[in-house]
């Protein structure tokens, strides 16, 4: 008997990316409120006919997803608030797959969703955790650039990394970023540009850095014969993970809590490294998304720098990574970043992801990452989703 | 090594002097026991008293064995600086003044890793030494420094930024006729002060420690800080050139309530040692609070000198330790009005001194070199709770373990 019961009979559709805004006088209210409705138009569905609902979100204080049906008219049976940042959208997925599976919900929404005004970075920073004010806000107030220089600064004394290798994902992802009309960077990035860009807290620079902004991101989970039945594309999950305070004596991260339950993922979805079409990585600074290569299994501890040297990252390559750009170069809307690559990857495996398409895709790996709670990030999620085609 | 600090340039007064402004301050009650040890100069961390594992950050809950007595104790500040950076950008107004910051990643040989600010003399992957000093918000940080001392040390800007060093600073001592004020005044004048101004009440009477404070080149001001006018005469042409100021104006007589007749001297105690201070700060404090971000020689400190008796009473000098208590008491109402400027009170409790009134005492006493030795080392290191000598320091330990215990013992009477 497999450790894991699969998800067999559940499905992912109806993915939905409300275009990000770099500023917006909006609340997280509203920018939920977009992407579930649009989920639900994809659908045929209204609002009372989903009997599942679950948010992510940072600036929807003093709501949680209990002000949210109030507020948005929806009486569901099953209702969670994922407070996982970059791991939300990967754990929304599968708490989501159970709920439907065990019949305690039969069509579940999915969203996450922030506001950004001129100030809620700065304000965001202050109220992040209580590790956070009592142990690092105190050190320069430089927020996650700071946890992140250092867990790079680290990385490259421990693996020979250099700018160039971490400037080459920057470069991939907004060449992929063109290709997506969403993506806040417009602009081509060279090497060039990626090297000589202002410093922010070194080794890391501007291009290193995602630029915070306001979005939504929606899906919907529900049975396989619900989805064919309102004719939606759909895609299968084929194994999941998640993993919180992974690894808490390294004295630095290095290493997330994907290794704990790597093998798990893959033998659930019954495949290998190599048979990922596409790989979404949560990519809020290159040196994570290189950690969560090497700890997805698709090189040893250490050989990312070296694995990517030899590969091509953008749609058309062979190694297709963040495929509408990612954080780097589309934006990061608060917690929606954490869900970002998961509506993208929903996207590329149904075959509906227009000008970011890659060819044939059919199995993608989604990985997320969240929450500096001190010094590193706490959680860590990934999941394997198949198209139909 | 740290460049040497360069004596500050002659203000340009077209120029905006630097509001005050200071890093975060917001912590939990737990990570408060770091800012207590940092006021007293300790470097301590919560130690399972269960496990005994080391935490940081600071917890509710030990992360081994979820036991919540967790104590501080003091523990080794050695480990390995394994990874640091330099912030070039950031949202804190107080940071965005001193920028780049030098941040770093800490691995205790205890265990836990911590992030703290780096001297500038700490080379990557070497051994360090963390200090727990308080920071311009008051609360205790932890600065990585290097194993063995460096050149000029003390002037790397980070670390003086949490010290009130009185090198290139200037400083007011409130009263010439207190017998400490010559040791005072040579101190700071050996720690580098700038420049040292002694108040002096009562200018026509003669004092035996004038000679002395002469031959220091210090300047001498009218002052009576029992003369609301005085004070405030001196504060509107001083105030602004005053960066570290000493309090050690005092009135003393022996005694308890029983054993004078009247509230004579309890009157003279009060209006100096305790109205004394409010008079002074009263005047001097703004200037002070509005030149804490004024570059090399910002105004940093005000200094109490205070009995040790002041924290718990006894019939010797009770009337007398009274208004020092009063006086305590001000210090801490200071304490949160100075804060939001980052000005830092710092208290210098003194057992019985070397002078006439403390003659009838038993040793150990207090010398008058050893206080201002004290009192500069405690600028230095940026303290906020001095304890000079034997007797103030046995009286604090005591003062923490129980101050129920301390009061009968020291009211216990003699022999019937
Ligand atoms: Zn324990």
């Amino acid at each position: 008997m497999a450790r894991r019961q699969g998800y067999d009979g559940v499905v992912v559709t109806a993915p939905v990316s409300v275009p990000y805004e770099r500023y917006s006088i909006e609340t997280a209210h509203w920018w939920i409120a977009r992407a579930l409705r649009a989920s639900l138009q994809a659908a045929g569905l209204k609002p009372l006919e989903i009997d599942g609902f679950t948010v992510s979100s940072f600036t929807l204080s003093p709501d949680t997803a209990v002000g949210l049906t109030q507020h948005l008219g929806l009486c569901p049976r099953w209702l969670d608030h994922i407070p996982m940042g970059g791991a939300s959208g990967v754990v929304a997925l599968r708490r989501a797959a159970r709920a439907v599976q065990a019949g305690d919900a039969d069509i579940v929404a999915c969203v996450a969703g922030d506001t950004n005004h001129i100030d809620s970075f700065r304000t965001l920073l202050s109220g992040f955790s209580r590790f956070a004010s009592d142990a690092s806000y105190p050190y320069g107030f430089g927020g996650p650039n700071v946890n992140f220089a250092l867990l790079t600064d680290r990385y490259m004394q421990e693996f020979n990394a250099t700018r160039e290798d971490f400037g080459r994902i920057c470069v991939a992802q907004r060449d992929n970023a063109l290709r997506y009309p969403n993506a806040m960077m417009k602009k081509p990035l060279t090497l060039e540009d990626y090297l000589n860009a202002r410093a922010i807290a070194d080794p890391i620079a501007l291009f290193d850095c995602v630029m915070p902004c306001a979005g939504s991101e929606a899906f919907l989970v529900m049975r396989e014969d619900e989805a064919i039945k309102r004719d939606l594309p759909f895609a299968r999950i084929k194994g999941t993970i998640e993993r919180h305070n992974a690894h808490a004596s390294d004295p630095i991260q290095l290493r997330g809590g994907w290794t704990l339950d790597v093998d798990d993922l893959y033998d659930m979805a019954g495949c290998a490294p190599t048979d990922m079409d596409l790989v979404q990585t949560y990519d809020d600074y290159p040196v994570i998304s290189m950690m969560q290569i090497e700890d997805l299994g698709f090189c040893e501890k250490g050989g990312a720098p070296e694995f990517l040297r030899s590969r091509d990252m953008t749609v058309t390559g062979d190694f297709p990574h963040n495929t509408n750009g990612g954080q780097l170069s589309a934006g990061q809307a608060g917690a929606a970043g954490g869900f970002i690559g998961l509506v993208e990857a929903i996207r590329q495996v149904t075959g509906t992801a227009a000008g970011t398409q890659v060819k044939d895709a059919r199995r993608a790996l989604v990985s997320g990452f969240g929450m500096i709670n001190y010094d590193r990030g706490v959680c860590s999620s990934a999941a394997i989703l198949e198209g139909t085609a | 090594m740290s460049d040497p600090l360069q004596p500050p340039l002659k203000k340009n007064p077209q120029k905006r002097t630097v509001s005050p402004t200071r890093p975060p301050e917001g912590r939990s009650r737990a990570a408060l026991g770091l800012t207590a040890a940092a006021a007293e100069g300790r470097f301590a961390l919560q130690c399972c008293a269960e496990c005994g594992a080391v935490q940081y950050p600071p917890r509710d809950a030990c992360s081994t064995c979820l036991s919540t007595e967790l104590p501080w104790r003091d523990v080794s500040p050695k480990g390995t600086l394994i990874a640091d950076t330099f912030i070039r950008a950031t949202t804190s107004l107080y940071f965005r003044d001193r920028l780049p910051w030098r941040t770093g990643t800490v691995q205790l040989d205890l265990g836990p890793s911590v992030i703290c600010h780096v001297h500038g003399d700490c080379e990557k992957g070497a051994r360090v030494v963390l200090l727990n000093r308080l920071d311009r918000a008051g609360q205790g940080v932890l600065i990585a420094t290097p194993e063995k001392r460096t050149p000029n040390m003390q002037d790397d800007p980070q670390l003086r930024a949490m010290s009130s060093d009185p090198n290139y600073r200037r400083v007011l001592i409130t009263d010439a006729r207190t017998p400490n004020a010559p040791a005072l005044a040579k101190a700071l004048r050996t720690a580098g002060a700038a420049h040292v101004f002694v108040g002096e009440g009562e200018t026509w009477r003669p004092y035996p420690e004038r000679a002395a404070l002469e031959s220091l080149g210090v300047e001498f001001l009218p002052l009576d800080v029992t003369d609301t006018s005085s004070v405030n005469r001196m504060a509107a042409e001083y105030g602004s050139k005053v960066d570290i100021l000493i309090n050690n104006a005092r009135f003393l007589r022996p005694g308890g309530v029983l054993a004078r007749g009247d509230t004579g001297f309890a009157r003279d105690e009060i209006e100096v040692n305790y109205l004394g201070l409010m008079r002074l700060a009263q005047a001097f404090g703004p200037a002070m609070c509005a030149r804490t971000g004024d570059g090399v020689n910002s105004a940093v400190a005000w200094v109490n000198i205070l009995a040790a008796t002041s924290l718990s009473n006894s019939p010797e000098m009770g009337c007398f330790s009274a208004s020092q208590s009063a006086a305590r008491a001000l210090s801490q109402s200071l304490r949160g009005e100075f804060r939001s400027a980052g000005l830092r009170v710092m208290n210098t409790y003194v057992g019985p001194t070397e002078d006439d009134w403390h003659q009838p005492l038993p040793p150990p006493k207090v010398t008058a070199n050893a206080l201002a030795r004290d009192v500069i080392k405690g600028l230095t290191d940026g303290l906020e709770d001095v304890y000079c000598g034997d007797v103030a320091k046995d009286m604090a330990d005591k003062y923490r373990r129980d101050p129920k215990v301390l009061e009968r013992e020291l009211t216990m009477g003699g022999e019937a």
